[in-house]
């Protein structure tokens, strides 16, 4: 049996490390034993595929709770998902969360005092076309106050969660807003060490994206991981 | 080309999507071997973290419209995560290679940067003796941190240590 492509190894200093001794969470939950190294199987090279059938898309965050429209700024948020290679990610399902315009997320755990908004859940989930692209409408999140050291504030942030082809794929993270102050004080942003790979969790405004008399649209492109060029050596 | 895009914590509020149903990989009739799979996960204190994400993926059954192969769960105020499946059998591996019967693991939470990828493998099953991975595990204790160990009938229990002595082995992937 032929042996399944491997997805090449994450570049240094592109990802974050688990050890982030700014970020208070991490000191109790990060590994202290080193990643074991393991070829890829077909169980790492393969992964969960969604159907918009079985898992219906809801793209319109602004108004997908109760019908009636969220307060706070309507945005447009889309990009295209590629692989490392630059090819296209297709029908691939991409789910989303945030807070809503004044910093609070419609969830029991939040205790921010700030107020909810009885038509805004802040969740949504989307699929790529033929082509790779997404695009979703929501409302901009607000910063909100978070415990890890005094006065910290979490800059404008949509949380994102990445399927892909395969399990060695799967990507969970969060897009930022250009110009944010909060971002060079933010020790989750600046857990990541190179500053390229940072820059590109901020999303860009995009005129083009940006529709007439209704919102101002953002561009946030993302690329998975790419398979290994030739399979490697076990 | 780009690299791939940086990671960022799920954070404490991912329940925003979660669906319950998911944590039950029989929903849509799966036959086979029905398991509970259920541990509790565990911070570097020995305290139970109550606010993760636990996801599996598992190759054997094949995904049909009746088995989805994948499932997530949260952990609960006690840190403790359940999942619904069907038991899987064995599955290639590199080479001639055959693999013991195992889940594929996906912790997520807040404070983790990353995912941690791991695997479930089942106590009872002969092949684990020849399993590549473990096998490449040195450390009987180390190797064992990954095999799941039965509880009441049908239930199998996978504690995860992030971090600590009891630390799961958690893989490279
Ligand atoms: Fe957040």
């Amino acid at each position: 049996m032929t042996d399944p492509l491997p997805f090449r190894p994450l570049t240094a200093g592109s990802q974050p490390p688990y050890d982030v001794p700014g970020y208070r969470s991490t000191q109790r939950r990060f590994p202290r034993q080193p990643l074991h190294p393991i070829p890829h199987t077909i169980t790492e090279t393969t992964g969960p595929q969604f159907s918009e059938r079985m898992f219906p898309a809801s793209v319109d965050l602004t108004c997908n709770k109760t019908g009636q429209p969220a307060i706070g700024e309507r945005i447009i948020v889309a990009g295209r998902i590629t692989d490392e290679d630059g090819r296209s990610v297709p029908h691939t399902m991409v789910e989303i969360w945030q807070a809503n315009a004044t910093g609070r997320y419609d969830h029991p755990g939040d205790q921010h005092d700030a107020p909810l908004d009885p038509n805004f859940h802040g969740a949504g989930r989307v699929f790529t076309d033929a082509d790779g692209f997404y695009r979703f409408l929501t409302i901009r999140p607000g910063a909100y106050p978070w415990p890890n050291h005094r006065n910290a504030w979490r800059p404008n942030h949509i949380h994102f969660s990445f399927f892909g082809p395969a399990f060695a794929t799967r990507l969970v993270t969060q897009m930022y807003f250009p110009g944010d102050p909060l971002l060079s004080l933010d020790p989750i942003f600046n857990g990541v060490p190179d500053a390229a790979a940072r820059d590109r969790l901020v999303a860009a405004f995009d005129l083009d994206l940006t529709e007439p008399d209704y919102a101002l649209g953002y561009r946030f492109d993302v690329v998975l991981r790419g398979r290994a060029a030739t399979p490697m050596e076990d | 080309m780009p690299h791939a895009t940086a990671s960022q914590t799920i954070g404490p509020y991912w329940h925003l999507v979660e669906d319950k149903d998911w944590a039950d990989l029989t929903r849509f009739g799966a036959e086979g071997e029905k398991i509970v799979l259920t541990g509790t996960i565990y911070d570097g204190d020995g305290l139970p973290c109550p606010d993760a994400c636990v996801e599996i993926w598992q190759t054997d059954p094949p995904v049909s419209d009746t088995f989805p192969g994948f499932g997530r769960s949260n952990s609960d105020a006690n840190g403790v995560f359940r999942l619904v499946t069907v038991k899987p059998g064995p599955v290639s591996g590199r080479g001639n290679a055959q693999q013991a019967p195992h889940i594929a693991i996906w912790v997520l939470s807040r404070g983790l940067m990353k995912g941690l990828a791991t695997r479930a493998y089942f106590q009872d099953e002969p092949l684990n003796e020849t399993d590549p991975l473990l096998q490449s595990i040195e450390e009987p204790a180390r190797r064992s941190t990954l095999v799941a160990t039965p509880g009441a009938p049908g239930s199998w229990r996978f504690d995860i240590h992030l971090q600590g002595d009891r630390e799961t082995v958690f893989l490279d992937v």
